[in-house]
């Protein structure tokens, strides 16, 4: 489509393109600079009710360029790689207008190299009415359940090719396909709407999103139930989140804290993260990891050509590790960890999450739950949100526990609470480790970034839960 | 521009009956502050394409951004017609939109040196630390001029330039483990509008009533909610509410309300895309509807909901000229200008009417609950506590609970001042009775 590809690719990776970029970033006085150029295909299809609403496709490209002249930064991006000289010119020219303590950025070996993508279903290349076959199989189970006035289905699916290359020798090509489907069921009874709903995601492998007719049951089963459901008390419980949303916990409570642009600059902050420092009990185990294969978090390189790695934030409840992008490594003097990440190229690198998860414990579902004598047992997730110190989130099923014993289902229960006392409240770390796929993570401007989040059942002690 | 629009309808209309061509083009300047220095400049230039078909009745859609051919492009639209849903209206064949007589553009945002943006963040830093010398503020400074072109099959065409200028400030303070933030923001598309000392004075509030701490007991407390805290708290569940496609499927509160008293008949709420400079006006929509003021609340009584043209067609209405494309996508119902009366109440009124009570400003992981219903939720980011008519300190720890109708059904009171929130909802505070406050330890 475009005359990228007119290039011919010599031994895997571009080399007209390799060649123009290191020409357009050579000899203009900056300390640092990146190019980014990338390819996307996507197509998205939404439907509301029996309605098929929208179903359309999008091919994208573009690029960006970010200089770095006395520890500030120029960003340009543009559509058009025309003129590519120039506009790395204005990158530097806008860096040299801000001036900051001046830094080197964290050293890493420049790397060429082509990553590709390998997926047994490729969503991507998945006919169109074949993805409508299987969305409408969804559609029409849920919408001939009992009570169920509409649905919504939103699935997309989006292959990125994208180039970096930068002043240090880097050129890194690297092929990345994202899914993401989410089906949800309203409910009506008189003036009652209720809704359930569940996320899905895949690294772009289609297969991640077939034979979910059961679900789609569940889904729809689950709304109408809400409808009767009574409103839980607000007040603080003994909360056991399911693997879903205690994932969530993990990237809420306390991965966006691990961020280190959240840190790096503010001493008092610091302070509080200081590497070593106590979070929870010995159980309590934390990590990031972009290596796994085949998660919506995964990748080899991140935005910045660093290589990816596993971070532990947390390690036997001590604060271990936190997640960096070049600068807040240099700047903090810890490690780069390959986690500086950026939705597409309108948009320059950020410190961003991966695979985020609490790892595996001893204690077994059952025990958990066995040893609970009032609470209220959350599951699967709307969403979640935090403000570094305090954090919701929210889950889309609820019971009471009575007894060691799952009691009444609840309306939808939002959580929440303090960072800093609730990891200390976690007091059972479930043996059945889950990886979540759905949903995306929004950050300054930048959403949804694929992401995965997973853990084992939790306990958490004294959690608010809001309620009338 | 037109012209290479034109071009993609000539070769859209060899292979369907009906086309349409939207073109986005923009160019973004922003300065960027983190921790009170200068970080980053960023220069951003878009272009986008939406092409939307009638093919053997049926609808087809795609766009494109940056490079790519004409053909590529029809055959996706064509592609994807086989599937779409049934070409169930007409594209206006006139633009009745004056786009002289919206005013949105104002050629002196787009001349605005990065130096005086520079300037302006700098200004507005040193206000803020004036009042808290060890606040970190992250500080950005948007301009941006924008040209939407649309053309299509009927005859239909226009274009029109849009220039808008914002700047935003977060600041944190961190003392020990306990974090507050503050923060607000101003736009407009015009400059002489927007007001650098406002901004910094509302922060410095801020600032001021959070001094202390306070706690509230877990129980039914009236709430005044401040213009950011109806923004954040209250307007989405009723947007979703009053959107024709939320209405159409069944699933609004509102479905069988119109011209029915649900809202307290003090409120009156309305859309409005000509308003002079508002960042959310347009002279006609991004289907080439005409825009206009529209009542969504008269006196509490559902007068209208939102529509674009596809949904208008299912519902057998009209289209109310409020057919966006967030991002230059497949246009969908939503709100351009919205304002919420003023009252007659002052602020200092409200709160020497509490006994006990909280002020909500701003409120995290609102949009988490059952919103179809109204239900709204979550922990008060800043909020005030006051005790016998004096605002005593701020609160932490603390969730809110509550539904939109149960609480704008009787309010307490309207506030006799308004102001804009991102540039696209006017409103007053409003004073609500009775809204379930949990707090942590009691």
């Amino acid at each position: 489509m475009t005359w990228l590809f007119a290039f011919i690719r010599v031994k895997g990776y571009n080399r007209g393109m390799r060649n123009m970029l290191a020409e357009a970033l050579k000899g203009h006085g900056a300390d640092y600079i990146e190019i980014h150029f990338e390819e996307s295909q996507a197509t998205s299809i939404v439907y509301r009710g029996e309605r098929l609403e929208e179903i359309s496709r999008t091919r994208s490209s573009g690029g960006n360029i970010r200089a770095l002249v006395r520890g500030s930064w120029g960003f340009v991006s543009f559509n058009r790689l025309d003129g590519l000289r120039d506009k790395v010119t204005l990158a530097v020219e806008e860096a040299r207008l801000a001036s900051r303590e001046p830094f080197k950025l964290f050293p890493t070996e420049p790397v060429v190299e082509t990553v590709m993508s390998q997926l047994k279903k490729d969503a991507t290349a998945i006919p169109l009415a074949t993805k409508k076959e299987l969305l409408d199989g969804c559609n029409d189970i849920m919408l001939s359940s009992p009570k169920i006035q509409s649905t919504r289905i939103n699935y997309r699916d989006v292959g990125r090719q994208r180039i970096f290359a930068n002043s240090e020798g880097s050129y890194i090509e690297q092929a990345k396909t994202d899914l993401a489907l989410r089906l949800t069921a309203v409910a009506c009874e008189g003036n009652e709407v209720q809704q359930a709903g569940l996320s899905l995601g895949s690294n772009g492998d289609f297969a991640a999103v077939e034979g979910l007719h059961e679900q789609a049951r569940e889904i729809a089963r689950r709304a109408t139930a809400l409808l009767s459901a009574p409103q839980v008390k607000g007040g603080e419980y003994t909360v056991i989140l399911d693997p879903v949303l205690a994932g969530v916990f993990a990237h809420e409570a306390f991965g966006h804290l691990s961020e280190s642009d959240f840190v790096y600059q503010n001493d008092n902050l610091r302070q509080i993260m200081v590497l070593g420092k106590k979070f929870g009990d010995k159980h309590l185990n934390i990590v990031d990891d972009p290596t796994i294969p085949n998660l919506r978090g995964s990748y080899k390189y991140d935005d910045e050509g660093t290589q990816a790695r596993k971070t532990y934030l947390i390690r036997e409840g001590v604060l271990e590790g936190r997640l960096h992008s070049r600068e807040t490594a240099a700047r903090m003097g810890e490690i780069a960890t390959g986690n500086a990440r950026a939705i597409n190229y309108l948009f320059p690198p950020i410190v961003r999450m991966s695979n985020t998860f609490i790892e595996p414990g001893s204690t077994s579902f059952k025990e958990m739950l066995g040893d609970t004598e009032e609470g209220v047992y959350v599951k699967d997730w709307y969403g979640g949100t935090t403000s570094l110190e305090m954090f919701t989130f929210s889950a889309g099923e609820a019971y009471m526990i009575r007894q060691g014993r799952l009691a009444e289902l609840l309306r939808p229960v939002v959580l929440t609470g303090n960072v800093f006392t609730t990891l200390q409240n976690i007091d059972a770390i479930g043996n059945d480790l889950e990886m979540n796929q759905g949903g995306g993570c929004g950050k300054g401007g930048q959403y949804p970034l694929p992401v995965s989040n997973g853990s084992p059942h939790i306990r958490i002690r004294h959690c608010v839960v809001g309620g009338r | 521009m037109m012209e290479g629009l034109l071009e993609v309808l000539c070769s859209a209309r060899e292979k369907a009956e009906q086309a349409e061509v939207f073109s986005l083009v923009s160019r973004t300047v922003s300065v960027q502050f983190e921790a009170n220095e200068l970080k980053q400049i960023q220069t951003k230039e878009s272009s986008s394409l939406a092409l939307r078909i009638f093919k053997e009745g049926r609808i087809g859609f795609a766009t494109a951004g940056g490079e790519c051919d004409l053909d590529t492009l029809v055959d996706m639209a064509v592609e994807t017609s086989q599937f779409g849903s049934p070409a169930n209206f007409q594209f206006p064949p006139r633009f009745h939109g004056d786009s002289s007589k919206v005013c949105i553009f104002d050629a002196k945002v787009g001349d605005l040196a990065k130096e005086r943006m520079i300037d302006i963040g700098k200004e507005l830093i040193t206000k803020v630390r004036g009042h808290t010398p060890d606040i970190l503020c992250d500080v950005e400074v948007t301009k941006r001029t924008s040209s939407i072109s649309l053309v299509n099959s009927q005859g239909g065409e226009g274009r029109y330039d849009k220039s808008f200028l914002g700047f935003g400030l977060e600041g944190i303070v961190v003392r020990d483990t306990d974090m507050l933030f503050v923060g607000d923001s101003e736009s407009s598309c015009r400059f002489d509008f927007i007001g650098i000392n406002d901004l910094a004075d509302r922060v410095i509030w801020q600032l001021e009533m959070a001094k202390k701490k306070a706690t509230v007991s877990t129980k039914l407390l009236p709430i005044i909610f401040t213009p950011s805290g109806v923004a954040s708290v209250l307007i989405s569940p009723i947007m979703l509410a009053f959107n024709g496609k939320t209405v159409l499927e069944g699933a609004s509160p509102l479905k069988d309300k119109l011209g029915k008293q649900v809202f307290d008949k003090k409120l009156s709420l309305w859309d409005d895309a000509t308003v002079a400079f508002g960042v959310g006006s347009y002279p006609f929509d991004d289907e080439g509807v005409p825009s206009q003021h529209l009542p969504l609340i008269t006196d509490g009584i559902v007068t209208n909901f939102l529509y674009d043209l596809q949904t208008a067609a299912l519902a057998g209405t009209q289209s109310t000229g409020h057919g966006q494309r967030a991002g230059g996508g497949f246009p969908r119902p939503g709100i351009s200008s919205l304002t919420l009366n003023r009252g007659d109440v002052s602020f200092q009124a409200m709160v020497e009417d509490m006994k006990e009570g909280l002020i909500v400003e701003q409120v995290i992981g609102a949009e988490q609950g059952n919103v179809l219903s109204g239900d709204f939720g979550g922990n008060v980011l800043l909020g005030y506590k006051v005790e016998n008519g004096e605002i005593v300190g701020r609160v932490k720890d603390t969730v809110i609970a509550g539904n939109v109708y149960q609480v704008l059904k009787e309010l307490l009171g309207i506030g006799q001042e308004t102001r804009w929130v991102g540039g696209i909802l006017q409103t007053p505070s409003l004073y609500c009775p009775r809204v379930s406050v949990t707090t942590k330890g009691s």
